[in-house]
């Protein structure tokens, strides 16, 4: 919404600068975007009268001017066609900085001919592209005065986002009056004297609707004037359209629009020789179309409110006036409109048709429905003595919408909840400013809530009111009372947790990403797919069309990214929500990564090698042992999901069902469905399947018994059938004997040689830890003898000799 | 028959001196000292002598046999220093070579921010809440205290899927605020939660991404009104941004869920083109909150002429790039590991209150 300083002057009684008002509108809830001073670096240039021409002795196009500043008689060359003598227009002297052109203005020589400055065009001052010809100030303009006074510019114009609950302040008024009772001023009386009709209209206006849909107009104020001229607006009136950014086109037009960004009272004016019998305003019928005033054709549908003649929807309540009946410079009888349309059926009116227009703005946010009948009388006014014409008696059908309303107000709640004190007699001024009325009745309050501010509900809208006005900035500052000396821990179990895992994976190498919870339902497919639960209905591209039911693609994607950019080894995690349906349940929360190409940076040291199925597996692993589950508890299944490579993943269980954690080689067929380079490893730790830690009275760790005796290693290779998991082998070992066995690990795997396509070795270290004496070489050997029968028995497994 | 010791000490101790390898002095001390050796003849030979001879020649080859051997021993270390330092030497490597690479990780500005700000909201009591990310309109808009047809319901570009649920329609939450709802129909006041979470809009472009993330903040009391949310968030932007004297001011304005409302700007000073927070001429919008809209608190049945409190809200990148510089948000998003390694944390960079956020 903008306005201009000295608009906002016609209603309100001040001697503040703009940045005052600019300041106090903020601080007031009215936030100012921006305040542009059109007349800034142009307050040099003077009225000048060109008092002689005469054409340049050595060049055609140019002439050579004496023009007078008030002060003196100076000599200008000019190649404007538009400069004679008796004209005033706008004189640079020189050391003034020309703003259109980027140009300190100097005394030069032109074709022989000293200039002493220069006559301006409007793009020379910036003002527009026009260059024809120089600007032409009015006859009646004073020589010598500043020119950007007298073209009206030296009038900031001030921006402001009002904010969606103060349709009142889409009119200048209404910004007034929030500034007056701010204390910056008074606001000034308003003239709404009726204009006596002369006659009565031969226009009636007739409310056609069901009981059901009777509020999409409940209250019309029309008029008929009769023998007017429709011609050009007057200057005051088009610099105040212009200043804000608007066209003027007729005085009829341009009243309309004074008529709404002045007062926030859109009115629309029929050419009433155009229309044919009484007007109805009604529900567009199924089929009806209206060519409307922007030139387009519009489709209506019945939850339209449309004011129409005999034959045609005539205008679009609320919204547009229609181009069959609209005015032009011809028309004589105009029958002039001024209704209340409702807010709920205006803004869907011009959502389905996407059609936005400063009346469709104020409508839905809310007119002041007690103002049409004195918006019908300035309007009235404004025509008549800018159109001439005579008003008939006005026509009102319907009546006015009831709004009147008290609320209940405790004065203490401005403490309570605003935590501010405020004088009650300050409390008294700043409702009556506002247009509230105060009932005193002890301890409580009646309020009554002006016409004009639908928003206001409640007590707490009150109390926001006079906090308001009485300042933010006067609220004392208070720290939050504190229940105890020390806070309460703020993460829970679970949110500790996905901290921890964030930070150990993190450690481990892997570059955290963000990834959107979106992806192309296509490259959902090999990772279980997105249900239709979870495709967007109005997604903003057709490759983010899904909630995500894993994050390895969007991961596997940004490898492939990375790897376009050359950095083709990427290592990335990401812990957030997947999503399996649209139910809350259907959310979990998980930890996955993937890392790519080789391992490690290729060095001198040492060769790299390429990613496989055990990186990922130490990831989730390294996961697991930082949040303290009971890793040799869980058992691992080859049946990850088919994403993976079927011989080069697992699954991560704890007891039968629960899968904590799948990894692997992912499959390449997934990767070429997402057109990325393998070998891609990755992993997927499912946050919310971990067992809930335990809570626990202490936090003592269990006691601590250090044996003091030496542990004692044995190695054994045994020979094993292929599809022996050497999981299964190293637990045989280790229940061989599970108290003296401390420790069992595989170093050594051999397959080929004279073992045959069907065997392979397993060399596994056993660490005994003897706890009551030192083992003597029998009791080792007979342990021995029971690791290796242990083995037989449970994998088939031979002592390879 | 020994008959000159010393002549035999001296050439002894001349031969270990002039040996040069570990074998030369093994072999001086086998053929001296060892079974046959010349010093084990001698003393074999005492046996054949008389009482006093064998005492005064025992002397002597006794101080003999612990000359040589002391001899040869300190000889051999010697040798054996000697030969480590060769050897060391010899072992040298070309210590310029770079080390065995390790490629760090690094933690996404995303998650520090939100730890950074858990750190000093949970110093004031706040603990973190959480909801889903599929909320349906009612939970989203409508006990927000945004009805179907509010102008504000309009200005959220709201994704929409296609079940219901309980007759309201399933979409991704538009910011964190669902879970004030969820919590306070789930807990009885007092209550102090913070919301860091996924949000949802349709909307991309230069300042846009149709995911971004918001942080909520409610606390629900009998007492506590905009001087105490004033003293909160004024706390907040000090410590988040190290600036102990950072200007903070609140200003009107509208949401549906809280009233009275505000915005609130810091301090900052534009320069040539350039942006940094602090005192300057300039303000910068951050966040908007406000005391709870009565509606709302009875929309979750909670009494709302005995409870009160505040909410708050604000996005979490905008708080990261104000801080850390970063100019564009959309690139929070795109996984680019030159920017994550660039703008990402280190693992063991955890903030805390008692560390400070602001090293």
């Amino acid at each position: 919404m903008k306005l201009t300083l000295s608009w906002l002057k016609d209603h309100l009684d001040t001697t503040a600068g703009v940045e005052a008002v600019a300041d106090r509108l903020t601080m007031l809830g009215l936030e100012v975007d921006g305040v542009t001073d059109r007349a800034r670096g142009m307050e040099d240039f003077v009225v000048a009268e060109v008092v002689e021409v005469k054409q340049h002795p050595d060049a055609d196009k140019l002439q050579v001017c004496q023009v007078s500043t008030g002060t003196e008689t100076l000599t200008v060359v000019c190649g404007a066609p538009n400069a004679r003598t008796g004209m005033k227009g706008v004189f640079a002297a020189p050391g003034c900085y020309i703003p259109g052109i980027d140009l300190k203005l100097k005394k030069a020589k032109i074709r022989g001919v000293v200039s002493n400055g220069m006559l301006l065009s409007e793009r020379e001052m910036g003002l527009s592209d026009e260059h024809q010809g120089v600007i032409e100030l009015p006859a009646a303009a004073a020589v010598g005065a500043t020119a950007v006074e007298v073209m009206g510019l030296a009038d900031p114009v001030i921006d402001i986002a009002i904010t969606p609950n103060r349709g009142d302040c889409l009119g200048v008024r209404g910004v007034a009056r929030d500034l007056a009772a701010a204390g910056l001023g008074t606001l000034k009386p308003l003239n709404a004297e009726p204009v006596p009709g002369a006659f009565e209209s031969p226009i009636k206006v007739h409310l056609d609707f069901t009981s059901a849909a009777a509020d999409a107009c409940p209250f019309f104020v029309g008029r008929y004037i009769r023998g007017l001229g429709n011609g050009e607006s007057p200057g005051w009136l088009k610099d105040k359209l212009l200043a804000v950014g608007l066209r003027p086109i007729s005085a009829l037009v341009d009243i309309t629009n004074l008529m709404t960004l002045d007062l926030c009272r859109p009115l629309h004016v029929f050419d009433a020789d155009k229309i044919k019998g009484d007007l109805r305003v009604r529900l567009a019928k199924p089929g009806e179309s209206m060519l409307a005033l922007d030139g387009r054709e519009y489709d209506l549908d019945a939850t339209m409110t449309v004011i129409a003649d005999d034959d045609h929807a005539q205008a679009l309540g609320g919204v547009i006036g229609g181009e069959r009946s609209g005015c032009a410079a011809e028309t004589v009888n105009v029958y002039v409109e001024c209704a209340y349309f409702d807010p709920v059926r205006t803004a869907a009116t011009g959502r389905k048709l996407n059609l936005t227009s400063d009346a469709r703005f104020r409508f839905e946010r809310g007119v002041d429905p007690a103002f049409l009948v004195p918006g019908m009388e300035i309007a009235t006014r404004l025509i008549l003595d800018l159109c001439g014409g005579e008003a008939s008696e006005p026509v009102i059908a319907g009546k006015e919408p009831e709004w009147k309303r008290d609320i209940g107000f405790r004065p203490g709640r401005i403490q309570a909840l605003g935590g501010v004190e405020v004088p009650a007699e300050e409390v008294k001024r700043i409702f009556g400013a506002l247009g509230f009325m105060v009932a005193e009745t002890g301890a409580q309050w009646r309020v009554s809530v002006p016409s004009w501010r639908g928003d206001i509900v409640g007590e707490a809208c009150l109390v926001e009111e006079i906090v308001r006005v009485f300042g933010y900035d006067n609220i004392p500052t208070m720290a939050m009372e504190r229940p105890s000396a020390l806070p309460p821990p703020a993460l829970d179990a679970s949110q500790r947790r996905r901290a921890a895992a964030r930070r150990v994976l993190a450690g481990r190498g892997l570059v955290e990403a963000v990834t959107l919870s979106f992806m192309p339902s296509e490259q959902a497919e090999p990772f279980g797919g997105a249900p239709d639960s979870i495709r967007l209905l109005n997604p903003i591209s057709s490759d983010l069309d899904a909630m995500r039911p894993s994050i390895l693609p969007n991961l596997i994607s940004a490898v492939g990214r990375n790897a376009d950019r050359g950095i083709p080894d990427a290592c990335l995690f990401e812990i957030g929500p997947r999503f399996a349906g649209d139910r809350p349940e259907d959310q979990s929360m998980v930890a996955a990564g993937v890392r790519a190409g080789r391992s490690g940076l290729r060095n001198w040291a040492e060769p790299s090698r390429p990613v496989d199925v055990f990186d990922a597996k130490a990831d989730a692993l390294a996961v697991f042992g930082e949040l303290a589950l009971p890793v040799d508890k869980l058992r691992i299944g080859n049946d990850a999901p088919p994403w993976y490579h079927p011989g080069r993943s697992g699954l991560f269980r704890l007891g039968p069902k629960t899968v904590l954690a799948s990894f692997g080689e992912i499959h390449p067929r997934a990767l070429r469905k997402m057109d990325v380079k393998g070998p891609i490893v990755g992993f997927e730790i499912f946050l919310d399947n971990l067992p809930k830690p335990k809570t626990r009275k202490t936090a003592a760790k269990p006691h601590l018994e250090l044996p003091s005796f030496q542990p004692v290693e044995r190695d054994f290779a045994f020979v094993v059938d292929k599809d022996i998991a050497a999981e299964a082998l190293m637990r045989a070992a280790k229940d061989a004997d599970a108290a003296l066995i401390a420790e069992v690990r595989v170093f050594d795997l051999f397959a080929g040689g004279n073992l045959g396509e069907a065997k392979k070795s397993l060399a596994i270290n056993v660490v005994l830890q003897p706890t009551e004496k030192t083992l003597t070489d029998a009791e080792i050997d007979a342990v021995a003898e029971k690791v290796i029968a242990s083995v037989e028995a449970a994998t088939g497994g031979v002592l390879r000799k | 028959m020994m008959d000159d010791p010393e002549a035999i000490q001296t050439e002894i101790l001349e031969a270990t001196a002039a040996a040069t390898t570990l074998d030369q002095l093994e072999t001086i001390r086998v053929e001296e000292l060892g079974r046959k050796g010349r010093i084990t003849g001698f003393m074999k030979q005492l046996g054949s002598m008389d009482a006093e001879r064998r005492k005064t020649v025992g002397l002597a080859l006794n101080a003999l046999k612990t000359e040589v051997a002391a001899a040869i021993e300190k000889r051999q270390r010697d040798l054996a220093d000697a030969d480590l330092d060769a050897r060391l030497m010899a072992d040298a490597v070309d210590v310029t070579l770079p080390a065995r690479p390790e490629k760090p990780g690094r933690v996404h500005p995303i998650s520090q921010t939100i730890d950074e700000v858990v750190a000093i909201l949970g110093e004031m009591g706040f603990a973190i809440a959480e909801g889903p990310d599929i909320e349906d309109d009612w939970y989203n808009f409508t006990a927000l205290n945004i009805p179907p047809e509010h102008p504000a319901r309009q200005e959220h570009d709201t994704f929409y899927l296609p079940g219901q649920k309980d007759g309201h329609r399933l979409l991704l939450r538009t910011h964190t605020s669902p879970v004030q709802i969820h919590t306070m129909q789930q807990q009885k006041p007092p209550i102090r939660i913070i919301v860091p979470g996924r949000t949802y809009r349709c909307d991309y472009d230069a300042t846009h991404s149709p995911m971004f993330h918001q942080i909520e903040g409610l606390a629900v009391d009998e007492s506590t009104h905009m001087g105490h949310l004033k003293g909160c968030l004024i706390e907040f932007c000090r410590a988040y941004f190290g600036l102990d004297d950072l200007p903070v001011r609140f200003r009107p304005s509208y949401f549906p869920f809280t009233e009275p409302s505000a915005e609130v700007d810091i301090g900052c000073i534009r320069e040539g083109g350039e942006l940094r927070i602090g005192h300057g001429d300039d303000w910068l919008e951050i966040l908007g909150c406000g005391m709870v809209n009565p509606r709302v608190l009875e929309n979750c049945g909670i009494d709302s002429d005995k409870y009160q409190g505040f909410a708050f809200g604000m996005g979490i990148e905008r708080l990261a790039m104000l801080k850390y510089g970063i100019a564009d948000l959309r690139t929070f998003f795109e996984s680019d590991l030159r920017w994550l390694r660039h703008y990402g944390f280190s693992a063991l960079d955890v903030p805390t209150m008692v560390g400070g956020l602001n090293s």
